[in-house]
């Protein structure tokens, strides 16, 4: 295989085609140029935007700084490529080395990324889901139908869900002026990703910054009028909420559907690849020439015990489309793995909110600077005895510091005196975070390795 | 005997040219001369680690030894204005830091800085229309000093006219942060003291002008805010206001007379920015790398033992982070003795790193911007008539005292 000329020819003429045109379908593309690729490049979009930016959608647009049609990404260098936007992949031939579009073409590839992310969960009533007035938030098209909306100035917005995305859009909300609801099954904001003893301070801003906040409660159902607009939602309290905009934030699905049947090891947790990006077949052999990136994946993290990861961030997406760009063209001693410390962040009622590594997987939580009460602090998680994640509130300058405490995996709890250390970061708490067999709204991490809940096949060897 | 490399470093003798000395320093990450002395730290990464390290102070309170502390603190007592937050360590000085940036940068006052450019450039506009006799000019005199001075008083709201009185004061601590180690100690302590009480109470009368007819300047917003952090105190608004005064300009002096330098010994980059003032951005973070006006962070102390390429630095020790070395690490830029504003990643430490990075590095960056643009848009064929340059004594904030230069004329 080495030194066949086959690695050589592929830079030189072979066939790359990217499914996905967001995030890390660009980047990935230009990376590939970047790698000296210089043979026929396809990228595919199922949406007709070239590729934009999704954060600043919960954020600048729904306060009205930004338009939706308006956060294109920087391109940062030129691409030669094909662009089918507008045009979803419907599936995928191994054998025969192609992709299969919804318009009946076929395109041939000799790599191939898939880079198409998650969608929102959508309201699972679908006739409810489809009354006028409710949204849900991922697209630039639901970005600039839900601005639209605020703009007209509803009576009340209901949000169902305070995981990121849910919470960003309430406090861009109140920050509009318009009254909020937010309904949390989980008994805080943000209690999935950070924990109850975090999500008690995301409480509390949301409580103070003016939201009427229903925790520990699910919608049950949501009412329209005679003219299909949404008016009411009932909530499993027995309570009633009158509302005429209702933003479903529920987390997010694996755009994973298209590849059923193909034989990749894919499927609603995403598609599972090595730690250099590439993806398993269904029987656990790693594929050569289909690689992963971006939300979509999930990679075993050297860090994390090697269980797999499936990361909603978006530097992960940019991260993961550089590698498996890089690797899709070398040899294998010239590969590399995916091995950053995850890192993500948030902005909301004034606050700007910061994480590296996984604090969802922690069991304790050490307010090492600052505190919980001015909401100015940095939090460490603890597992089994070493650092595993790290929060900051207003703190950010600080991180790269416990990022470090990460990647070296220091003990837990930090032995050590830090600048800032009030009485009440003097000793491990609980973190707090709820029981993993219930879903919570909105993880931006995924621990999609074993689980318990799993066993769903039967192992029958062949003799 | 021979000098130990410390003794060199901080010797007026080397002050032209530190960077051979810097390079010896690297090879020992970590170097310690022994006893109450510093622990220094010379190469790029331990010391952007450092910098991020909850478990440094700045807060000189918190050396073991205040006698290992090679900076005169002034006497504590009656009058002794408190630390800026320069030398706080959170919360005060994030509470101090935060009130201070209000009526500054975002999200309060995006547009501070840059709505301020206009008026900068009728500032250089007319300290170039002013030069006189082309033959012979001193830039700093003429240019690189009374341009930010000029700059921090308007927005401070300090009168130009005092300049002269806080001048004074300004070299007196400018030059008490060089930890000269043979200077006796307690003598530039009361020096330092007294020019801190002089300009303290100088401010203290400004602000109380401004609190009766508040302008929109800094000094009449910081006397008159009330935001979620309540109001500074009085002494807290000195400080920060002395800080202000101080550091707004005696570092950009530094800055763009380097940056001058740099380019009149690059005659083919000082060319480019003539025809080209896009370069102009890249070109300043070039410099601030390449010649950063502040050398080394001489105060700094850790809160715990800590470990830093496998030596222990105790708890309560003096620290020194030389940035300017750190800059031309080789392991983290490469060719790092060139001067190359075409450098592709420059995450230089020129303006420091984590909470005390510069406060006022985006009106320092304008600045310089501007300054050398211009100078180099206008001055017809430059030349150094010295080379090195004369330096200040100040081995911590280094720039020439006096940066003779000569042109052919002045273009209008
Ligand atoms: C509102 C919002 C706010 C966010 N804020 C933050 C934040 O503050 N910080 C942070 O770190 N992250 C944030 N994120 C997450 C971040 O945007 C994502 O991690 C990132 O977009 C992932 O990039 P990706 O390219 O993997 O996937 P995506 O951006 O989801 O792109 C996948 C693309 O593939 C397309 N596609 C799907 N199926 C097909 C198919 N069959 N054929 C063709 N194309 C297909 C999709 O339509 C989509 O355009 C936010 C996300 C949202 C939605």
């Amino acid at each position: 295989m080495r030194g066949d000329g086959a690695l050589e020819r592929l830079g030189r003429e072979g066939r790359i085609v990217v499914v996905g045109a967001s995030l890390a379908g660009l980047r990935a593309a230009e990376a590939l140029r970047d790698e000296g690729f210089a043979g026929s490049l396809t990228v595919i979009g199922d949406e007709p935007h070239e590729p934009y930016d999704r954060p600043p959608l919960s954020k600048q647009v729904l306060l009205g700084r930004a338009s939706a049609g308006r956060t294109a990404l920087p391109r940062l260098r030129a691409v030669d490529a094909t662009w089918r936007l507008g045009v979803a992949a419907s599936g995928l031939d191994m054998a025969a080395g192609l992709v299969r579009l919804a318009d009946g073409d076929e395109v041939p590839y000799d790599r191939l990324l898939i880079a198409t992310g998650v969608r929102a969960r959508p309201w699972p009533q679908e006739a409810e889901a489809e009354l006028d007035g409710v949204f849900v938030l991922r697209t630039s098209d639901d970005s600039a139908a839900l601005a639209r909306r605020l703009d007209a100035g509803p009576e009340r917005v209901l949000v169902i869900g305070a995981g990121f995305t849910g919470s960003e859009i309430a406090s861009a909300c109140r920050e509009r002026g318009l009254p909020v609801t937010v309904a949390e099954r989980g008994a805080a904001p943000l209690v999935g990703a950070l924990g109850g003893v975090v999500g008690a301070v995301a409480a509390d801003m949301q409580r103070e910054g003016g939201v009427d906040l229903r925790c520990g409660v699910m919608v049950t159902a949501l009412e329209g009028d005679a003219s299909g607009r949404v008016r009411a939602a009932r909530l499993s309290d027995g309570s009633t909420v009158e509302t005429d905009v209702v933003v479903v934030s529920l987390g997010a699905t694996r755009n994973t559907e298209w590849l059923a049947g193909s034989g990749l090891g894919a499927g609603p947790r995403g598609i599972a690849c090595d730690a250099g990006c590439r993806a398993f077949d269904i029987r656990g052999i790693v594929t050569d020439d289909i690689y992963a990136a971006g939300d979509v994946a999930r990679c075993p993290h050297p860090l994390f015990g090697y269980q797999f990861l499936a990361l909603e961030h978006w530097g992960n997406a940019v991260a993961q489309a550089r590698i498996a760009a890089h690797n899709m063209l070398s040899e294998s001693a010239e590969r590399v793995p995916h091995m950053e410390v995850p890192s993500f962040w948030s902005a909301q009622f004034g606050v700007n909110i910061k994480s590296v590594g996984v604090p969802s997987m922690a069991t304790e939580i050490l307010i090492t600077q600052g505190s919980l009460e001015s909401r100015r602090f940095v939090g460490v998680y603890g597992y089994q005895g070493r650092v595993i994640g790290a929060v900051s509130f207003d703190h950010g300058r600080w991180l790269p510091f416990y990022q470090e405490l990460i990647e070296t995996t220091a003990p837990f709890p930090p032995p050590f005196a830090t600048v800032d250390r009030r009485p009440g970061g003097q000793r491990p708490v609980d973190a707090d975070f709820p029981d993993p067999s219930v879903p919570t709204h909105g993880p931006t991490v995924t621990l999609s390795g074993y689980s318990p809940a799993d066993r769903r096949t039967t192992f029958t060897p062949a003799h | 005997m021979t000098q130990s490399l410390l003794h060199q470093i901080l010797d007026y003798a080397n002050r032209a040219d530190p960077y051979p000395l810097y390079e010896e320093l690297r090879r020992t990450p970590v170097h310690h001369e022994g006893g109450d002395g510093p622990y220094v730290i010379s190469t790029y990464y331990e010391i952007r680690s450092l910098l991020h390290d909850p478990r440094i102070s700045s807060d000189a309170r918190n050396l073991a030894s205040q006698a290992g502390d090679p900076l005169p603190e002034a006497p504590q007592g009656e009058g002794a204005l408190p630390p800026g937050f320069l030398k706080l360590d959170p919360p005060e000085h994030d509470r101090l830091r935060r009130m201070t940036n209000r009526p500054f940068g975002p999200p309060h006052s995006p547009r501070r800085v840059d709505g301020m450019r206009p008026e900068l450039h009728d500032i250089v506009t007319g300290l170039i229309d002013g030069i006189g006799d082309p033959g012979r000019i001193d830039l700093v005199e003429q240019f690189s000093y009374p341009f930010p001075v000029t700059v921090i008083c308007r927005l401070l709201g300090v009168p130009r006219e005092d300049e002269a009185r806080f001048h004074v004061w300004a070299d007196t601590l400018a030059a008490s942060l060089d930890p000269d180690p043979d200077a006796d100690s307690a003598e530039r302590g009361k020096g330092a003291h007294d020019a801190r009480m002089q300009l303290g109470m100088y401010l203290a009368g400004l602000i109380e002008e401004r609190r009766k007819n508040p302008g929109d300047d800094m000094l009449s917003q910081l006397a008159t805010a009330e935001g979620e952090d309540g109001p500074m105190t009085t002494m807290e608004l000195l400080s920060t206001a002395a800080l202000l005064l101080i550091a707004g300009h005696e570092t950009t002096v530094n800055l763009i007379t380097n940056g001058m330098l740099t380019l009149l010994r690059h005659p083919d980059v000082l060319e480019r920015l003539r025809t080209e003032p896009r370069l102009a951005a890249p070109l300043v973070e070039e410099l601030l790398r390449f010649e950063p006006p502040v050398q080394l962070v001489p105060q700094r102390t850790t809160l715990a033992d800590i470990e830093v390429r496998g030596v222990t630095i105790p708890k309560g020790a003096a620290l020194w982070l030389v940035l300017a070395s750190g800059n031309r690490d080789p392991k983290r830029f490469t060719d790092p003795d060139r001067f190359d504003p075409d450098r592709p990643d420059i995450q230089h430490l020129g303006l420091g790193s984590g909470i005390h990075s510069c406060f006022g590095a985006p009106l320092a960056r304008l600045e310089t911007q501007l300054a050398l643009s211009e100078l180099a848009r206008r001055l017809e064929n430059p030349r150094l008539l010295q080379d090195p340059p004369p330096y200040r004594q100040n081995a911590v904030l280094r720039g020439p005292r006096e940066l003779q230069i000569a042109c052919d004329g002045i273009r209008p």
